[in-house]
């Protein structure tokens, strides 16, 4: 690669085969994004637009779509938080003790990534659905996990399990445990050290965790597809309605799926400006 | 004295090992529980028929495939946004991440509507004999799109903290640049190249929204695993079938991570020695 050549020339202008070189080798890279992820993203935009507008709000305001996005946020409102202090606990434990087991708990943690959503959901339904482990028991105490809510939730918390734990568990090792000893010397008790040490230390790590946590959470179709059995208008979310949407009306799928697209784009607007105010936050150091 | 010095430990790992029991631990006995009760007969007739071998041959074939070429561009563009300065890098380096934010089954209807013969690209490519949707390329092209970022974004930190001095003291023994690359580089990368190999071949296997639109899941053709397990389930109610799919799906790619692992773990004990 000619590449090297420009780094090892640093201060002379590297010569012309090098630039040429250089300048190949971007536009390759360029072109690989532009067609394997900007295509795809456009598609999606001129799909929904070729309608019109009125045809797309129209869409958005089927009853159906409007009951899938309510179901959505309110899915991500109850798995989020549920990640995030799943991942808090799962940091404090992993970075300020040592025990036996340790590096199995972090494969386990881990684990959600290397099972199939679709897996995932099934693995629920054998334990939470009607012929179940348990799914005697709870339906005796009235409750139904599967096909409704709580199963929506539970595939949720599965797949985005790893999210905020990855995002911590790095930062608060290479931080170490000085700062919450001294805490602890001072005469701090465990809560205190928690929320005026630990915390304010690994806020802006948290926060992007949970931002991908919460992209994941909305965007998230295999699992909560096998859990759901897809109802329309009371276990479908955002996603699923895309789904369905597109078997009977193509451009109605795709006014839905602008929506996550949407989502999406904001998304990564606001990763890259945390990664730009507080990229150094995020890493080693404080 | 205590073992712990900071407090919250049993809290901390009570609540970690609660929710990995509920969410993880205690369904992933079950899905090894209901493939065990099966037996080798009851598995051998869920797993052996042609459709499940061809689904398991295309899930695994092409998500090897996806993974291998996801090493080649995604070293590319990670050394693209690394080493060079240009216009458009910020929002090349912010784009990388879209296939890790974009719902899968927004992809899949992104790409079949792009790839299908009346589509913007499938009606140029066509012509040409190449036919995307709704085929085995269509499952491979899904999957190199859902892999990409977890080569790019492994790649980046470690090619940033690669000091200069190798290769600027090959380039000064008088090295060509194909030498530099393929005999100084490489090496040095192959441990964090195989890392970003394996997580992008893991989330191949397992994908699901963004292959089943484009794959058209077409009878012995195009149709990848877990879409039986999801017609297990869904038409027939067969968790059974679908648990004993599952759990070849699932031993087979944590072996095939295993594999890697350990070949990683040799590959980064030469590079130290070199």
């Amino acid at each position: 690669m000619a590449a090297i050549a420009a780094v090892v020339s640093i201060g002379g202008r590297p010569a012309w085969t090098t630039r040429i070189a250089r300048a190949a080798l971007v536009l390759a890279a360029v072109a690989v994004l532009a067609w394997l992820l900007v295509l795809p993203l456009l598609a999606i935009f001129a799909e929904t637009l070729r309608q019109g507008v009125a045809f797309y709000v129209a869409a958005i305001r089927q009853p159906d779509t409007l009951a899938a996005v309510r179901l959505t946020l309110t899915v991500a409102a109850i798995a989020v938080p549920l990640n995030l202090v799943f991942g808090l606990a799962a940091a404090w434990c992993m970075t300020h003790f040592q025990f036996r087991g340790k590096a199995l708990l972090g494969a386990l943690i881990d684990l959600p990534f290397s099972v199939s959503p679709v897996v995932a959901g099934m693995m629920l339904i054998l334990v939470y659905g009607k012929y179940g482990w348990l799914g005697a028991w709870l339906e005796a105490h009235g409750w139904q996990v599967i096909f409704a809510l709580p199963g929506l939730v539970l595939a949720t918390v599965f797949v985005t399990l790893p999210f905020v734990a990855r995002e911590l568990i790095p930062l608060m090792q290479a931080q170490g445990s000085e700062q919450e000893e001294a805490a602890l010397t001072l005469g701090a008790h465990g809560w205190q050290i928690f929320f005026r040490v630990t915390l304010p230390r690994v806020r802006w790590a948290l926060l992007y965790g949970v931002l991908l946590c919460n992209a994941r959470a909305m965007g998230e179709f295999g699992a909560v597809y096998v859990v759901s059995g897809h109802l329309r208008g009371i276990t479908n979310t955002l996603p699923l309605q895309v789904d369905q949407l597109y078997e009977e009306n193509f451009s109605a799928a795709f006014a839905v799926a602008s929506l996550l697209a949407l989502l999406t784009v904001v998304t990564l607007g606001i990763k890259r400006l945390l990664e730009w105010r507080h990229g150094g936050d995020m890493r080693a150091g404080y | 004295m205590t073992r712990h010095v900071l407090p919250g430990f049993r809290l901390s790992v009570g609540y970690t090992l609660a929710a990995l029991g509920s969410c993880v631990l205690l369904p992933l006995a079950a899905l090894v529980w209901t493939a065990c009760e099966l037996g080798p007969s009851g598995w051998w007739a869920q797993v052996g028929t042609r459709r499940v071998m061809a689904s398991l041959r295309l899930s695994f074939g092409a998500a090897l495939l996806a993974a291998v070429i996801d090493m080649v561009l995604g070293l590319l563009v990670a050394w693209v946004l690394v080493r060079y300065r240009f216009a458009l890098r910020r929002l090349c380096d912010a784009l990388v991440d879209l296939p890790f934010a974009l719902p899968t089954a927004v992809a899949g209807i992104a790409l079949t509507a792009l790839y299908a013969p009346n589509g913007w690209l499938g009606s140029r490519l066509v012509p040409f004999g190449i036919e995307v949707a709704y085929t085995q390329l269509g499952v491979l092209l899904a999957m190199v799109f859902v892999g990409l970022p977890f080569v790019v974004r492994t790649l980046q930190p470690v090619l940033e903290s690669l000091e200069h001095d190798l290769e600027e003291a090959a380039y000064i023994l008088g090295a060509s640049p194909a030498q530099r690359f393929f005999r100084v580089l490489l090496p040095l990368l192959w441990p964090t190249l195989l890392t970003g190999y394996a997580l992008a071949l893991a989330r191949a296997i397992g994908e699901y929204g963004s292959v089943v639109f484009i794959s058209g899941n077409r009878l012995f053709r195009t149709e990848i695993t877990p879409y039986l397990i999801v017609q297990k389930i869904d038409s027939q109610y067969d968790y059974r079938g679908a648990a004993a799919l599952g759990a070849v799906m699932l031993a087979a790619s944590l072996l095939l991570l295993v594999a890697i692992s350990a070949w990683q773990r040799r590959a980064r004990r030469w590079a130290r020695l070199r």
